[in-house]
């Protein structure tokens, strides 16, 4: 996994509720493999029309935004599906962080283990941010992951919260199972031990 | 500490819990389908093995033909791949594997249940989101994306961070004609669907004690769309007697083991939670969607709202957008929208007392649109052919086909045209769900029948005084 340290970047406005995940990557394209490649799919049918051209009214297909490697979205983006090939998708589009003032729980999960960095910020923070872009397109933003904050040209400097064990893993770009793994004789023991007490579960189908 | 149900399960379960909170779980089932095959590759290309394939169960669901239990009858390359790749990978890595020519092949979150891999008291997850179903037996379940499935699957652990806890109450008893299904589209359409985010749902009351295991499962599965990481409702003697006698439940000395943990785990009456909610049974009418969002629901005796009602620009945008998708007028009654087809099954409602529960309605009565049942299992189907179910929904026009996701999400063909309106059992009405352009409303079974029969949402409740 590519850690993610910094970023300073042209930043795309999405000011839409509950993006789900059916919207980022469609169910017809799930069956790909995730060597194939997924950037060309994303949010497909907001991005393409029904003879697969450019919608110019979509944001990412304006001049401005070509180049946009953060998006700023509405509340609960990534709402629904566990599938994982919304963040693949994002992540292969290019774009690295997605500032919301919530996230889908799941959507939220799997980003951090693909490299792409969620940050929640207040509502009214998300908002003004929206604005800016809308008003100045092409506007970049500076994420700062170790300093927690995103920095704006107009000086306005926003701090996030972040559990400090998947900050850790997204600056070393760490993977999780290695890490896991490392824990191999408490698991054991501890599988040992729970397992003692339900015994059963070690049973076949009568 | 008087602790909750998630409290104890949870404690049970951490292997490590680090300072900042990040804990380390064991996870006692872990449950994978067609779809899973990203995550077996990950494994793969790191040449590890499959830690526990005694804890791991897999049958294909989500890309299978519901026309033939034959890999033939999946004409699309792709589609059969992921079915034959589930084959693949599960005999190389030794897990348990309810095959497409299998019985107790079905929608995993059906199949969990019916065979007894579901248990209070477990953690269990699966790399689908609405895993959250199994928490109906009073488990802890959730879903995952392949990453964490590949973890799983690696160490049969997973580092989560503790959700906070939510309970919702809803007292008193149904109104004939009201389903599980009403009860949780009314909950989502009351919290919204963040409402839930971070949290993990307590169903309880009287209205969840009255209800059978059938009732929770539909009612646990939609957790996720009111945004929770899971739903579940405490073990009691309906769950007890649900799973007695499952091929995977405990038997002999081990039931009563087993009996004893599981009597420990119902919240303790002076737990806290962090959010409570309360619903009272009586005010809940059938429900039905009419946006592109599941808490976009009203009793269908309702009106298309108005977007110039909304609270702020944000949603009335949102409103607006998802109005001109499902093409509906602000003011139109629910009742009076015209349907072109209707999908009976998911892992919402597919299980034998939905299947009864339908069958009744259209006993007698005759489709007027094209009509569809998908079983969520073969063994019930299995079942409801040795009632005749399905001889009276052929009889009434319905399709009878064999079990998988089918029409839900719509990843083995089975697609509502673009621009054409679904009558749907499933879960998610989002923009181009059940295919692209498609228009989904969703509905309890008994709603999904007084539609097929119509042709139009219609109030269940008129066709049950007419019988």
């Amino acid at each position: 996994m590519e850690p993610f340290r910094h970023l300073e970047a042209v930043a795309a406005p999405m000011r839409v509720p509950n993006v789900d995940t059916d919207q980022i990557i469609p169910a017809r394209f799930c069956w790909r493999k995730r060597g194939d490649g997924w950037g060309h799919l994303v949010f497909h049918d907001l991005r393409f029309d029904d003879r697969e051209k450019l919608k110019p009214d979509f944001v990412l297909n304006q001049d401005a935004y070509r180049d946009a490697r953060i998006l700023v979205a509405d509340r609960n983006f990534g709402c629904g599906s566990s599938r994982e090939q919304a963040v693949w998708s994002i992540y292969d589009y290019g774009i690295r962080a997605v500032i919301a003032p919530s996230f889908g729980d799941i959507f939220f999960n799997n980003s951090f283990q693909n490299g792409l960095l969620p940050v929640m910020l207040p509502a009214e923070r998300v908002t003004a941010l929206l604005t800016m872009l809308e008003k100045e397109p092409g506007t970049r933003l500076e994420v700062d992951l170790a300093a927690q904050e995103v920095r704006a040209p107009d000086g306005s400097v926003h701090t996030f919260d972040i559990d400090p064990f998947r900050k850790e893993c997204l600056l070393a770009g760490l993977d999780n199972i290695s890490f896991t793994l490392t824990f191999r004789d408490q698991i054991a023991a501890f599988e040992k031990k729970y397992e003692a007490g339900v015994s059963w579960l070690a049973r076949g189908p009568a | 500490m008087p602790a909750t149900l998630f409290d104890k399960i949870w404690a049970a379960h951490a292997i490590i819990v680090r300072p900042d909170g990040a804990t380390l779980l064991h996870i006692d089932r872990h449950l994978v389908h067609d779809g899973s095959s990203n995550a077996f590759r990950m494994l793969k290309a790191r040449g590890m093995p499959v830690a526990r394939p005694d804890r791991t169960f897999a049958t294909p669901d989500h890309y299978v033909s519901t026309l033939g239990r034959d890999l033939k009858a999946i004409n699309e390359p792709h589609r059969r791949g992921m079915v034959e790749d589930l084959d693949t990978h599960a005999a190389e890595t030794g897990v348990t594997l309810f095959a497409l020519n299998d019985r107790r092949q079905g929608i995993v979150h059906v199949v969990g249940p019916e065979q007894g891999l579901s248990q209070p008291g477990m953690v269990m997850v699966c790399g689908d989101s609405h895993t959250a179903t199994h928490g109906a037996v009073g488990a802890l379940a959730f879903g995952i994306g392949a990453s964490e499935v590949a973890h799983v699957l690696a160490t049969q652990t997973l580092w989560q961070k503790k959700p906070r806890s939510m309970r919702i109450t809803v007292d008193g008893a149904l109104a004939s004609g009201v389903h599980a299904k009403d009860v949780i589209l009314a909950i989502i359409a009351r919290i919204g669907v963040a409402g839930g985010t971070g949290h993990v749902i307590e169903y309880a009351g009287s209205t969840f004690r009255a209800l059978s295991i059938e009732g929770r499962l539909t009612v646990c599965n939609m957790s996720i769309e009111a945004g929770a990481r899971a739903g579940m409702v405490a073990p009691d003697d309906t769950t007890f007697e649900y799973l007695s006698g499952r091929p995977y439940a405990p038997k002999g000395a081990d039931w009563d083991k087993a009996l004893a943990l599981w009597r420990s785990l119902p919240s303790d009456v002076d737990a806290s939670f962090d959010r409570e909610v309360s619903l009272d049974a009586a005010e809940i009418a059938p429900m039905v969607t009419w946006g592109t969002s599941p808490e976009a629901a009203a009793p269908i005796t309702g009106r298309v709202p108005d977007p110039a009602d909304a609270q702020d620009a944000v949603r009335r945008d949102s409103m607006e957008r998802a109005l001109a998708y499902m093409d509906l007028k602000p003011g139109t009654p629910l009742a009076d929208i015209a349907i072109d087809r209707v999908f009976l099954g998911s892992c919402t409602n597919s299980r034998i007392e939905d299947l009864r529960i339908a069958a009744k309605l259209a006993d007698g009565r005759r489709t007027v649109i094209p009509a569809m049942v998908v079983p969520g299992s073969g063994l019930v189907k299995a079942q409801a052919e040795a009632e005749g179910l399905d001889v009276t929904f052929k009889r009434a026009g319905f399709e009878w086909r064999e079990a998988g996701c089918s029409m839900c999400v719509g990843m083995n063909g089975d697609l509502v045209a673009p621009g054409e309106r679904c009558a749907s059992t499933s879960n998610r009405n989002f923009v181009g769900r059940q295919g692209k352009g498609a228009r989904t409303h969703l509905v309890s079974p008994a709603m999904a029948v007084a539609a097929a029969v119509t042709g139009r949402l219609t109030d269940v409740r008129q066709l049950m005084a007419r019988s």
